[in-house]
């Protein structure tokens, strides 16, 4: 192996990708649209530095794919995935069923043959597992109805994929040029039918008793040889042994491997596991996509712009449609429907393969296959873009506009207190007060969480509030304080100073994540800061100490020293903060802030010891003067 | 129950309590200990005081008085309709014990003397509280010169403190013979023995 091409190549990879990706996200794109970005700039149309291998790297990196749909099988429970067959058949049949019958007609009036309008429909139907889980994920959206409905579909597009590729041969218009390459046909095609569902089920079969019966025992055995690589090396050892056999029986790789970490689930490795293929599934998924920006053919698009650009935005509006209808049809609010269709309207990486195996079998013709496998990466690329631009100009417009109803009910509450966002942190706050008859009216961004919360009769309104207008209408004209308890620190420091603005009796009392938080809270000049692990981790640390025999009330005493002694020195910090140059302060911000921590500890060892019910200085003066009647015979001890 | 707020730095209260910790039918309980942050559980405490025959208060004398956490234990525990008043009998008949540890020495707590009362005189609103409970009073078991004590002192009041605990516990210790005394000296504890 040219090892000096291959460091190069590595090289060449990690550093477009530590570059972009972290730009991207600053940027508010999410890490997907910084790959591919990354791709396009490494790629051939680009800086040159990666040229036609990018399609090997492509097949190789897939194997992230592969790895993230065991990490979300290990995420399954058996008995939540069981729940779920409903909308993994219904959601997901219809979704196929209806996108590529659409697509298959539109095809057949642009002149298609039958066939390869048909198979044009299944594969443009595919959406993207890789970027959709990925997305989603980023932006916390995976729990919600949105994430589970995109999640039921993508498995059934997955499950799919199998019958498809046995589909294909069966639609081809010229001869197969050749054996077909990736999911194909494999060593068992000579069997008669029967005897290939046979082994196919009895693969299936294996990875399920190895995974109830085998991988424990020798996960155990592993874990008690207390090396850590070792459990790695075998956490790798089963994703690539499942991706081996489930390719021999002509089954999807990705399938095999998520019914494995469905298998393991309840199993007590099961995060073990997961931190162990963590890392290469993400360092490999980043490269999958890497690749397929370095492989978007810009050559082709130049030559015929137009009709590429209207073929893109016609399938990705398609696709985009279809899923709205469906999420309408299936009951999803307006605001989790237009996530749900943002996140899926791409065509997926699973056409890659099908449109390379379309081909190679004699269903598509080149030119249109090239053509396709172009849109299909186009649209992967777009689809971060999508997801942003539903995020920022569609999502504000739907939902978020209370009804005439809710708005009365808000005006008339007049409510002491606004708390935004009710999630983990607020909702501890909002029960407090609430258990003491203090009215609050409450705001947060999560349609489900916000009917959940409605159904137990909390005043719990869906709203952004960010918004300046939906402030207004929760009475922040009136009320006394805003705790603003939302998850993003940018939130928290957009809405504090949105009400700073416009509402400055208002007394704003803030979430902060952590120092740098808390930091630009004060800044902003927000001076009720609450870091939110703070007390916990505080209270923890007082009582390991009283556990480990340090009496429980010196422990309480000790505690509430360090807490005061870290908030002067946060609110020190914060003052002084600014005093740098700009250039440097950033730089120094951080190693200072550490240097004044510990120094505070190192001085907490003498200045802030607890003098409480000290005698001692009292004792010495006693034994000084025996004979004296005072100052030891007084009433003090 | 012992009460002190900062035992580490404590030279005898700590030895007192350590001769009476794990004795058999006694039990230490360390309020400090059980609400460091001052939160007194009432039903909790309730509870122990049903189950013990005899009540026995350990702290140094603040003040001429008891650490907070044991003012706050009296304010919460000993309910009307419960510790006195009407129906509030829990209590009644129990003997009650102070013992209390001084900074300053004997001579300075007397008539005369450099705080102008004695230990029993001062403790007054804890007599007459535990009177209003129906508790039999005892003298006061007076640790004087608690800041000038040796070891060997400290040791000798550890072990007296451990012979008085296991007589009480016992019932051999009569209170109404002794309910006159200033306070519970090794004279006092061989007379209340009878």
């Amino acid at each position: 192996m040219d090892t000096s091409g291959f460091f190069f190549q590595a090289f060449v990879y990690l550093g477009a990708a530590v570059v972009s990706v972290p730009l991207a996200r600053r940027l508010g794109l999410g890490s997907v649209l910084g790959y591919l970005l990354a791709g396009v700039a490494i790629g051939p149309f680009g800086l040159h530095l990666v040229g036609q291998e990018g399609q090997d790297v492509m097949h190789f990196a897939e194997f992230g794919v592969v790895m993230m749909l065991f990490l979300v099988g290990l995420e399954l429970e058996p008995s939540l995935l069981w729940r779920m067959r409903g909308p993994v058949v219904g959601l997901g049949g219809a979704q196929l069923a209806v996108t590529s019958g659409a697509v298959a007609a539109l095809g057949l009036a642009f002149g298609l043959p039958w066939q390869q309008a048909v198979a044009l429909g299944l594969v443009l139907a595919m959406s993207s597992t890789a970027i959709a889980l990925q997305t989603l994920t980023e932006k916390g959206l995976m729990k919600g109805d949105a994430g589970q409905k995109s999640f039921a579909v993508l498995l059934f597009q997955d499950i799919a994929v199998i019958p498809m590729l046995a589909l294909f041969p069966l639609l081809a218009t010229a001869a197969p040029r050749g054996a077909a390459g990736g999911h194909g046909p494999s060593a068992l095609d000579s069997l008669p039918g029967w005897a290939h569902g046979g082994v196919v089920l009895g693969a299936v079969a294996a990875v399920v008793i190895a995974g109830r019966f085998l991988v424990r025992p020798a996960m155990r055995a592993i874990a008690r040889s207390g090396m850590r690589e070792m459990f790695t090396a075998a956490a790798l050892l089963l994703v690539i042994a499942v991706t081996l056999l489930m390719t021999a029986v002509g089954l999807s790789p990705a399938l095999g491997t998520f019914l494995a970490g469905v298998v393991l689930a309840t199993s007590e490795y099961r995060h073990e596991l997961e931190s162990d293929i963590e890392p290469f599934k993400g360092l490999l998924l980043g490269l999958f996509f890497i690749a397929v920006g370095a492989s978007i053919d810009f050559g082709l698009m130049g030559k015929a712009p137009g009709t590429f650009l209207s073929l893109l935005a016609g399938v990705m509006t398609l696709k985009a449609v279809v899923l709205l209808g469906l999420a309408r049809a299936f009951r999803a609010r307006t605001d989790q429907g237009l996530v749900f269709a943002a996140a899926l309207c791409q065509v997926g990486e699973f056409a890659f393969v099908l449109f390379s195996f379309a081909e190679q079998s004699g269903v598509l013709p080149p030119e249109l296959a090239g053509t396709m496998v172009a849109v299909t990466a186009l649209s992967m690329a777009a689809s971060p873009v999508v997801l942003a631009l539903n995020e920022r100009l569609l999502l504000p417009r739907v939902g978020t506009r209370p009804s005439p109803a809710r708005d009365a009910d808000t005006m008339h509450e007049e409510a002491p207190v606004i708390i935004a966002g009710y999630g983990r942190f607020g909702q501890i706050a909002g029960r407090f007060l609430r258990a003491n008859g203090i009215g609050a009216t409450v705001l947060d961004v999560d349609s489900d969480q916000v009917d959940v919360l409605r159904r137990f009769g909390q005043k719990v309104y869906y709203g952004d509030a960010c918004r300046l207008d939906l402030l207004r209408a929760a009475g922040a004209a009136k009320a006394k304080v805003l705790v603003v308890a939302v998850d993003e620190p940018e939130k928290v420091l957009e809405i504090a100073r949105t009400a700073k603005k416009h509402f400055p009796h208002l007394r704003i009392v803030a979430r902060a994540r952590g120092r740098t938080e808390a930091y630009e809270l004060f800044d902003h000049g927000v001076l009720d800061v609450y870091r939110e692990t703070f007390d916990t981790s505080l209270r923890l640390g007082m009582d390991v100490a009283s556990m480990l025999g340090l009496h429980p009330h010196r422990a309480l005493r000790a505690a509430r020293t360090f807490r005061r002694q870290d908030e002067a020195v946060l609110r020190e910090m914060a003052s002084i903060r600014h005093d740098q140059e700009q250039f440097v302060r950033t730089a120094r911000e951080r190693i200072r802030a550490l240097e004044e921590i510990l120094k505070a500890d190192a001085d907490g060892g003498r200045a802030s010891e607890d003098h409480a019910w000290d005698s001692e200085p009292l004792r010495q003066a006693v034994l000084a003067h025996p004979q004296a009647r005072a100052p030891g015979d007084g009433g003090g001890q | 129950m012992l009460a002190h707020p900062a035992l580490h730095r404590s030279r005898v209260n700590r030895r007192l309590a350590d001769a009476v910790r794990g004795l058999p039918g006694i039990t230490l309980h360390d309020l400090y200990a059980a609400y460091p942050d001052l939160d007194v559980d009432v039903e909790r405490e309730k509870t122990l005081l049903t189950g013990h025959d005899a009540l026995v208060w350990q702290h140094p004398f603040y003040w001429y008085s008891t650490p907070a956490l044991l003012k706050e234990w009296q304010d919460l525990v000993l309910e009307f309709g419960w510790a006195y008043g009407p129906g509030g009998h829990a209590l009644r008949g129990k003997p009650f014990l102070s013992v209390v540890t001084t900074g300053g020495r004997e001579v300075a707590y007397q008539h005369g003397g450099f705080n102008r009362f004695t230990v029993r005189e001062l403790l007054a609103p804890i007599e007459q509280t535990a009177y209003l409970c129906g508790l039999a009073y005892l003298p006061p078991l007076v640790v004087h010169g608690a800041l000038r004590l040796d070891e060997d002192e400290i040791a000798a009041q550890a072990e007296f403190y451990r012979q008085v605990l296991i007589a009480l516990r016992d019932g051999r210790i009569d209170p109404a013979s002794v309910a006159d005394r200033p306070s519970l000296d090794a004279g006092t504890f061989a007379l209340a023995r009878g």
